[in-house]
């Protein structure tokens, strides 16, 4: 089992050093874009797990609701953590991209204001935990919380773009809004995605594997 | 023993009942929402200047006072209840649907009471003016649904933890951003255009956001009101 | 009416509050639970309304031999205690009146009006709460409880705040409940004991 488990961890290693590699020299360049292209192969993934952890969270709340098992709260406090990290991460690089690209750090165009909200959302979670002592009680008010901030976030992603208009690449660098990408940048991008995809997982599954094994030994020692 | 649908509802009217009852002998909750908007208002105002601001700006301005506003009066219909020791009481003589509903119902009430008192103030301390009165009013009346049900629910989560101050405004703002994105579109929509169907997406939305909030409110409150 | 407690046990956090709590209840007889201060007695008689969860263990309900569902249970019973205020701001009136409307109860008014006689507080029905005094406060706490008379009663420091006459009402009512219904005290006074059929001891 500990021999899988290396091989698994070494090949993940692998992979993402080829993904980073291909990223800076084997991927081709967007017209307009230029080098700026490779923050790409960075920036949407971390989007995507933020997203991700953000879905994980409140599934997890909705089972915590029903079984009353505080292991379940661990695990969505878990993929919040991994998520806010990510949401920090995609923030970021997404700023850094607006500003190379369109001139300006910080414009609340609908896609940027997305994922500001995802952070004011894990932010305010994390508040909200850290302001309720008894144990039971913080694990049903943050899972309650995130399945209010889950209903209430489709209506942002969904409505703004009617009513804002946007300066962001839709979706992925091409005016007819298809994907378009060339097959090297397609091959780098999804080798991308899915590396950082298990990447997270592989995170979320040490962090989960660690909160077990703080339970079990509560266990015993009573 | 089982209650009927009717009774429910007829609990949450008692509930909201009791609740006027309360305020109108503390006052507390208008004092404090009221006060704040009008505050704020003339702090806009001095700040700007009547003429000194597009009107963009001001419908964004009108909904920024909305919001804060909410957020210094709209909890305490729960926190309350904690401060003084009624929420056992409370909740060994009346089911949680009721509470939620009359709570609700409360919150509105008192949001639609801020507005009538600031909306035509703000009018005329702004020198703002609309095209059309039939989609600001239905603008605003959609919008308050939608903001008076996010920051009730919002408010009973709050109202359980042990360190309230800020909490109230950090959990609502992400929760609440679409009404003010929808409600401030569909203000400068009301500004300019006079058909009503221009502003049909904006109130789409608003109707589709209380509509989900009052849901999701009636599905989760238990979770939050029982232990 | 039957109430059935088993393994009750709670933790806050890593403190264990009860331990193994097993007992069994029906109508016409009463509990008294002792306790020193802070042995959690106050805990048991919360888990028992359903105001809080046990960690372990499982309490029923049972109505002629249905169980009732824990969202239910509140219909069938009356807390009194220190920490369960009424509405300070509102008339003595004006809080029953709110309790009588939710339950449904029919000629309340009469009701309130010789709940008020019985405990020595007739003709205070319009004072607000918050000119009461904490015996008065407590008595009326009492009309609250009684007012839908509840087939369980639970009193939690029943006698605190209560002055002799106070104190006679007060066993008064007790006496009545658990001739026909179902009474549960929480108490360190040894005179409230008598009012017990059983007794649980919580250890700290």
């Amino acid at each position: 089992m500990m021999m899988l488990h290396r091989i698994w961890q070494f090949a993940l290693f692998i992979w993402i050093i080829i993904v980073i590699i291909a990223a800076f020299t084997w991927a081709p360049l967007a017209k307009g874009l230029g080098e700026y292209t490779r923050i790409l192969y960075f920036h949407v993934p971390t989007a995507w797990l933020t997203v991700l952890s953000f879905l994980i969270g409140a599934i997890y709340s909705v089972i915590y609701l029903r079984k009353r098992d505080l292991k379940y709260d661990y695990y969505a406090e878990a993929a919040s953590q991994l998520g806010i990290v990510f949401c920090i991460l995609a923030t970021v690089t997404g700023s850094v991209w607006a500003k190379v690209s369109w001139g300006s750090f910080w414009n609340w165009d609908p896609r940027e204001t997305s994922i500001f909200i995802l952070l004011l959302i894990y932010s305010a979670y994390f508040a909200l935990r850290s302001a309720v002592e008894q144990e039971d009680r913080k694990a049903t008010l943050a899972a309650v919380y995130s399945l209010f901030a889950f209903v209430t976030v489709p209506f942002f992603v969904f409505i703004v773009p009617r009513i804002y208009s946007s300066l962001h690449p839709d979706p992925l660098i091409n005016p007819q809004g298809k994907i378009n990408m060339d097959s090297k940048m397609l091959t780098t991008f999804l080798s991308s995605l899915f590396g950082f995809t298990v990447f997270f997982v592989w995170l979320l599954k040490s962090k989960m594997d660690l909160i077990k094994i703080r339970l079990n030994l509560k266990k015993l020692e009573k | 023993m089982e209650i009927s649908r009717l009774q429910s509802l007829r609990n949450a009217w008692f509930v909201f009942q009791k609740d006027v009852q309360q305020e109108f002998k503390t006052r507390y909750s208008v004092n404090a929402i009221l006060l704040f908007a009008i505050v704020t208002l003339f702090a806009v105002s001095f700040s700007i200047g009547t003429f000194g601001a597009s009107k963009e700006v001001k419908s964004a301005l009108l909904w920024i006072i909305l919001f804060f506003s909410s957020m210094s009066g709209l909890s305490h219909i729960f926190v309350r209840e904690e401060e003084k020791h009624t929420s056992d009481t409370l909740k060994l003589i009346c089911a949680p649907v009721s509470i939620f509903i009359g709570k609700l119902i409360f919150n509105f009430i008192l949001l639609l009471l801020l507005e009538i008192i600031t909306v035509p103030l703000f009018f005329a301390v702004m020198n703002f003016s609309v095209a059309s009165t039939s989609i600001f009013l239905s603008v605003i009346l959609l919008g308050s649904i939608g903001l008076s049900a996010g920051a009730t629910m919002i408010a009973a989560i709050i109202s359980k933890a042990s360190a309230k101050g800020a909490l109230f405004a950090v959990l609502s703002f992400p929760i609440l951003l679409p009404v003010l994105v929808a409600g401030i579109s569909g203000t400068k929509v009301a500004v300019i255009e006079t058909s009503f169907l221009k502003a049909a997406d904006e109130l789409q939305m608003l109707f589709a956001y209380a509509v989900v909030v009052i849901t999701a409110g009636l599905l989760l409150f238990d979770f939050v009101w029982n232990e | 009416m039957k109430i059935t407690a088993s393994g009750i046990s709670k933790y806050f956090g890593e403190k264990k509050i009860l331990r193994d709590i097993n007992f069994e209840i029906e109508s016409g007889m009463s509990i008294a639970i002792t306790g020193p201060n802070g042995s959690g007695k106050t805990t048991l008689l919360k888990i028992l309304c359903g105001l809080m969860r046990p960690t372990m263990g499982n309490i029923q309900y049972q109505v002629n031999g249905t169980a009732i569902k824990q969202e239910s249970w509140f219909k069938y019973l009356s807390l009194v205690g220190p920490y369960l205020e009424l509405y300070e701001e509102l008339s003595a009136e004006d809080n029953l009146l709110f309790l009588a409307r939710i339950k449904n109860i029919p000629s309340a008014r009469a009701k309130i009006k010789s709940l008020m006689e019985r405990v020595n507080l007739k003709g205070r029905e319009a004072d607000d709460v918050k000119t009461y005094s904490s015996g008065m406060r407590q008595r009326l706490k009492y009309v609250f409880a009684l007012l839908s008379d509840p087939q369980i009663l639970l009193l939690d420091e029943p006698t605190s705040n209560l002055d002799e006459e106070g104190i006679g009402i007060v066993y008064e009512i007790m006496q009545q409940q658990k001739k026909e219904k179902i009474l549960i005290i929480a108490t360190n006074e040894r005179q409230d004991l008598k009012y017990g059929d059983k007794q649980i001891a919580i250890t700290a």
